[in-house]
């Protein structure tokens, strides 16, 4: 990365508006450079990114040009690029510069793997969006006690979650019918004119396999394509108005239009293939219906009536329930993004070429599809319980519930340890037991059940510890026991918890220390520990008099895992230097 | 039990189920009598049934060698009578708990039993219990009265229970049961303390055991509507430490083993919950990673 930079040309912009001045923009990592394409211009750039506070970019798919914003104190510097390719390109390196020249950076470590640009920009991404990553992040890794992979190893999580969330928004297909798609008619003569734009078309195309494949051949080498859409059309009458025996006669005078009243041939082939083809959404049960479309009484006619008498023409009939469950699909299937619409012989020949490759990889489309049904979001019910969560995300919301223990003043330092004694055999206990089970039968209750002045202790006593306990712990349950003291000294704690956390979980996942980059990392980590643990003892001697009790007592529980570490690296230091040993011959 | 009525319960319609620590050998060693515990418990399962009609109230001893239903008040099966001088709440609870010592003691007469150590309770089956008959209540009609757990624990904490009842408060975390503990032992109960931490109970410890009838009147027999408006007893910090389960012994630090998350305070070759083999010769690396907890 150290020689990275990017030419591209562009046009300088003062507004989105302007019509800019051309140029040729070139990025650094440390600034950029604008140069217009006359010499004579005075808009010309030369600025370092520690200058820039942030960037936008425009969104592909939007009606603006492809923009790039670089936001400065003085005002913005926005370029129009000449494609989203290359606006690309340079929001990576402006996003790259931008988190490099974040003050008081040290020196980059050099990553042990050779990262894609899609995996940088992802991380770039994660630690903009999150500032308190990005503070443990220049924490950690900017001051070299981790490096790059060693962090992200740890939030692999993190970076799964924002990759399938990608994937989640697809451009769909319109919903509306084709069939319901009104003539034109001026009312004079018996004529009626149809409105074709490429969209509908290929609508048409995607929605009847048979129309789609009769104009790949007979367009343009039999006949254009008005004729064509004539007779589309003048078959599409001839369905509305019932008749199958007209429908039957039209066909046999032209060959050419039987291919649209006659589609049995390439529906039945799709029919085959429709059970493996159909999205797993739809309800399978009823397309069953579509394959006895032959026999009688059998399928709901698309006009809602039902006309036995002409079974001997079932062939030239379709039914509601075939074009919607076709619909279905279609909508389903999606629709392509970069697919032009003016010439609407590439849009048929694209088609074709679209169902040449999907016949091959059907069954894994159909089995990526069922995976993907499962995490659709809004079919999930909400699941926003108050309660604990079951895998810790943030070590901070931990910290009144771990380290508010220091603050008890009971006696718990025997808890759940203390085996209690007994003299008294199984017999005699139990005996025991049932005999005062047996007394409270004889006797009955006392009455009073205890006396009111015990209650009213007890009273006092709850109050006062509910009282205390909001002094402890804060008004409400969100509070917690760090809101008595200064902000400053409460941000600082959990930073240095998040950190320690952090640094625990990588100096505990790194024994047994089986090899080199392992003992350096242990090294590196115990250095880091240290200094955490030194950056406590500091703030607890510069508390103030009345909170340093109760600083140190929020402190002394961090420390105690701090120094658990140092005393096992010393102790494994130390075994390995005996055993060291052994190869030199002292035995 | 019978099924439930099909009606529309309001919000504040509690079915409690109450755990009631029935250990004779902690009894014997404990000052507090245990006759005078079961009378202030007794009074405080008769407020909760008057303070709703429609309140249920179960009733779950837990003994060393078993747990038993001693008492349900939706059951038909309350075939004693009001005599002189208690309702009949009381004496069928009386009965059927003596019933439950007796079973107790015959499975106890299996093993013989040294004097010494105090053994635990059986808190794992008692959660375990009352989860399968809020279950079965959840199932029996479309809404059926809010559940929550109520914990009565005397006894310390069973290092050996440990998974079970990790399980049995996840289960009550996920049917959105509370836990609510009131543990009248000598220190604090860190199993129940996690329970009511992490399913959204009340963990609390009364100083006055003769007072326990207004601690439990005050604090555990609000029901879960109320308790959004109320200013109930908060915990001071949770012991978060687990159990080894190779020694049922409490740790701070152990290993945990990375196929089935088994927890362990010394290393092993081979995991014992799952048959995995840590530390080929060839694979040091593999090793199970080496937490701290807490």
């Amino acid at each position: 990365m150290s020689s990275r930079q990017v030419v591209k040309r562009a046009k300088y912009k003062t507004t989105v508006k302007d019509p800019g001045t051309p140029g040729v923009l070139k990025l650094t990592q440390d600034r950029f450079v604008f140069k217009p394409n006359d010499p004579t211009s005075k808009t010309k750039l030369d600025v370092e990114f520690r200058f820039i506070q942030g960037h936008k970019v425009t969104k592909e798919g939007s009606k603006q040009p492809p923009l790039l914003n670089l936001i400065r104190a003085q005002g913005s510097c926005i370029f129009e690029l000449e494609s989203f390719a290359d606006l690309h390109v340079c929001r990576e390196l402006v996003g790259f510069a931008l988190n490099r020249n974040v003050p008081g950076e040290a020196t980059k470590v050099i990553s042990e793997e050779q990262l894609s640009p899609a995996e940088m920009a992802l991380r770039i991404k994660l630690l903009q969006e999150d500032s308190k990553l990005q503070r443990l992040h220049k924490e950690l890794v900017a001051s070299g006690k981790l490096t790059e992979s060693e962090f992200w190893a740890t939030k692999k999580k993190l970076l799964d979650q924002d990759e399938s969330r990608k994937l989640k928004q697809r451009i769909g297909f319109k919903n509306s019918l084709i069939f319901d798609t009104k003539p034109m008619s001026d009312g004079r003569i018996n004529q009626v004119k149809f409105q074709l734009t490429p969209e509908i078309k290929y609508q048409i195309f995607a929605l009847k396999p048979a129309v789609h494949q009769a104009f790949l051949n007979f367009v343009p080498s039999k006949m254009n394509e008005v004729d064509f859409w004539n007779k589309y059309f003048k078959a599409e009458y001839l369905h509305s108005t019932k008749n199958a025996v007209a429908a039957a006669a039209e066909a046999a005078e032209d060959e050419d239009l039987a291919v649209f009243l006659k589609d049995d041939e390439i529906l039945e082939i799709e029919a085959r293939k429709k059970v493996r083809r159909v999205d797993p959404t739809l309800d399978m049960e009823a397309d069953q219906g579509d394959d006895y479309t032959h026999l009688p009484d059998h399928g709901i006619f698309r006009d809602g009536s039902k006309d036995i008498s002409e079974a001997q023409n079932s062939l030239y009939k379709r039914t509601l329930l075939q074009d919607l469950n076709r619909q279905g699909a279609v909508v389903l299937e999606g629709k392509t993004l970069d697919m032009e619409m003016e010439h609407p012989r590439t849009v048929a020949e694209i088609l074709a070429r679209r169902k040449q490759e999907c016949d091959g990889v059907v069954d894994e489309e159909r089995r990526n599809r069922i995976s993907k049904m499962t995490p659709i979001e809004d079919l999930q019910a909400q699941d926003n319980h108050p309660y604990a969560p079951l895998c810790i995300k943030d070590p901070r919301d931990y910290f009144d519930s771990q380290q508010a223990n220091a603050v008890k003043t009971l006696d718990d330092s025997q808890a759940g340890m203390e085996q209690m004694k007994c003299s008294l055999g199984s017999e005699e206990a139990y005996d025991s037991l049932r005999a005062s089970i047996s007394k409270i039968k004889t006797t009955g209750l006392r009455d009073p059940l205890f006396s009111p002045d015990v209650a009213l202790k007890v009273l006092n006593g709850l109050t006062k510890n509910i009282t205390s306990t909001k002094y402890h712990l804060g008004k409400s349950s969100q509070e917690s026991v760090l809101d008595i003291l200064p902000n400053s000294t409460k941000e600082k704690l959990l930073d240095h918890w998040v950190c320690s956390q952090e640094l625990l979980r990588h100096f505990w996942s790194s024994y047994p220390v089986s090899t080199q980059n392992l003992v350096s990392k242990t090294r590196r980590l115990k250095d880091s520990i240290s200094q955490i643990y030194s950056k406590l003892e500091d703030i607890k001697v510069s508390a103030e008099s009345d909170l340093r009790h109760h600083v140190s007592l929020v402190v002394h529980p961090m420390q105690q895992a701090l120094n658990a570490a140092l005393l096992h690296y010393e102790a494994d230091i130390r075994k390995r230097n005996a055993r060291g040993q052994k190869p030199n011959g002292y035995v | 039990m019978p099924s439930a009525p099909s009606k529309l319960y309001a919000d504040d319609v509690s079915l409690l189920v109450v755990t009631l620590d029935t250990n004779p050998f902690f009894w014997s060693t404990f000052p507090f009598p245990f006759a005078e515990f079961l009378s202030q418990v007794l009074a405080f399962l008769n407020t909760i049934l008057l303070l709703g009609q429609l309140n249920q109230v179960i009733v779950i001893a837990t003994g060393c060698n078993s747990c038993g239903y001693v008492y349900d008040s939706t059951s038909d099966k309350n075939h004693g009578s009001t005599t002189g001088t208690m309702p009949a709440l009381y004496s069928n609870l009386l009965h059927n708990l003596d019933e439950f010592l007796a079973r107790d003691r015959q499975l106890d007469a299996d093993a013989s039993h040294a004097p010494g150590i105090v053994p635990s309770s059986l808190l794992s089956g008692s959660l375990s219990m009352a989860l399968c008959y809020i279950q079965r209540a959840f199932r029996s009609g479309p809404m059926p009265p809010q559940p929550r757990i109520l914990c009565l624990q005397g006894a310390a904490d069973g290092p050996e229970q440990y998974v079970a009842i990790m399980n049995a408060i996840f289960s009550a975390q996920h049917s959105t049961v509370p836990i609510d503990s009131c543990y009248i032992g000598s220190n604090n109960s860190a199993f129940l303390q996690q329970a009511s931490y992490i399913t959204g109970g009340i963990y609390y410890k009364p100083p006055q055991l003769d007072g326990l009838y207004q601690y439990l009147s005050t604090v555990f027999a609000t029901d879960l509507h109320s308790r959004a408006f109320l200013r109930l007893p908060k915990s001071v910090g949770v012991d978060f430490r687990a159990s080894c389960f190779c020694h049922k012994q409490t740790i701070d630090m152990g290993y945990v083993c990375s196929v089935c998350l088994s927890i362990f305070c010394e290393h092993h070759d081979k995991c014992s919950t799952c048959g995995s083999v840590f530390g080929q010769a060839q694979l040091d690396a593999s090793a199970a990673d080496r937490q701290r907890k807490a």
